[in-house]
């Protein structure tokens, strides 16, 4: 069993009763194919790493955030190379790769911790979503800017939306994708601890070390009682991702966010 | 009342100790993408900066086609 691992875009490391995954791929952890391999290695030693640990923390080591979601630059390239049909079918095939990953560490038996400074969109947002608390630095920002290119969260952000915040914060954050600092993001519930600029990972580590005083058995069925995983909905998710993608409107968002010469397009 | 005037202070003010640049070298109606040498990831953490400092919040969109510093400055008043 593996209780550390270094890799290109993740490692982890287990160290009295947590793990921490680190996320470290430049410029701000886009999700693409490697980052995706990495936490499929991640989530199938889960299983093992969890019977010592009664915490996971995720946090990321770029200073621009904490993720900015998926490698768009590498879904145009590739879609570029493709006749629609497999492009849409390769799509598919990702979504329900990242899908299990999610799904895995957001079933995980142990509390499971994002602490997050920074970027956090899309994909990361996705990713902050499956944690049981986002603890976030006053730096933080999210969103949900898939409808700017003509798509939706295809990671699982909607339903894992809906299950945690007010459907009307859910449709302010879908329907303008805009983004929420975090101080707007800490009222409407959503982050549980809010902090000073750089300290989400303190936090963090403060708040699993209070975690491991707890009976491990109890937490672990307190979490499965309180927290549904909502299976259908996020496989109508991707359902309705895929029919998106083939629209015109995607290829020239995509087209538009991989042309652009700033280095990182996220204003509006 | 705060003035705009007051708001557009505090404004150049903190984007001058934030990104480490000369007071003086910051005009009001300037791009200040240029003046501060700054991409649009860094545009948010600045507008992070300023909603965290003004006790506002502003819709990124409302920040499209925003390069000066006087409008940002309006968009931010607005909010008050």
């Amino acid at each position: 069993m593996t209780d550390r691992f270094q890799g290109e875009a993740i490692s982890w490391e287990l160290s009295s009763g947590v793990i921490e995954l680190t996320l470290h791929r430049g410029p701000c952890n886009e999700i693409g194919t490697l980052s995706l391999q990495e936490l499929e290695q991640f989530t199938e030693a889960l299983d093992d790493l969890s019977r010592q640990c009664h915490a996971l923390i995720i946090h990321s080591a770029m200073p621009a955030g904490f993720c900015a979601g998926a490698d768009l630059r590498e879904l145009y390239l590739r879609s570029q190379e493709m006749q629609k049909a497999q492009a849409v079918a390769g799509v598919r095939d990702f979504l329900e790769r990242i899908h299990s990953v999610l799904n895995t560490i957001d079933a995980a038996p142990l509390t499971t911790i994002a602490a997050i400074h920074g970027v956090t969109f899309g994909g990361g947002f996705e990713l902050a979503l499956v944690c049981d608390l986002i603890i976030a630095d006053k730096m933080a920002r999210f969103a949900f800017p898939e409808l700017r290119l003509g798509l939706i969260p295809g990671f699982g952000g909607i339903p894992r939306l809906k299950r945690d915040l007010g459907n009307a914060v859910v449709r302010d954050l879908l329907l303008t994708g805009r983004s929420l600092n975090a101080t707007r993001a800490h009222a409407v519930g959503l982050v549980s601890q809010l902090v000073a600029e750089g300290e989400a990972l303190r936090a963090a580590r403060a708040t699993a070390a209070q975690l491991g005083k707890f009976d491990r058995r109890t937490a672990i069925a307190a979490k499965k009682f309180i927290k549904p995983i909502p299976y259908h909905e996020l496989k109508q998710e991707i359902d309705l991702f895929c029919q998106l993608f083939t629209e015109p409107a995607v290829e020239a968002g995509l087209r538009k966010f991989v042309e652009s010469t700033d280095l990182q397009p996220y204003l509006p | 009342m705060t003035t705009e005037n007051k708001t557009l202070d505090e404004i150049m003010d903190l984007a001058a100790k934030h990104f480490k640049v000369s007071r003086d070298k910051l005009r009001p109606d300037e791009d200040f993408f240029k003046t501060l040498d700054i991409d649009s990831l860094q545009a948010l953490d600045l507008l992070t900066r300023l909603e965290n400092h003004f006790h506002v919040e502003l819709p990124d969109y409302e920040l499209q086609g925003v390069t000066d510093f006087r409008t940002l400055a309006g968009r931010i008043h607005a909010r008050l």
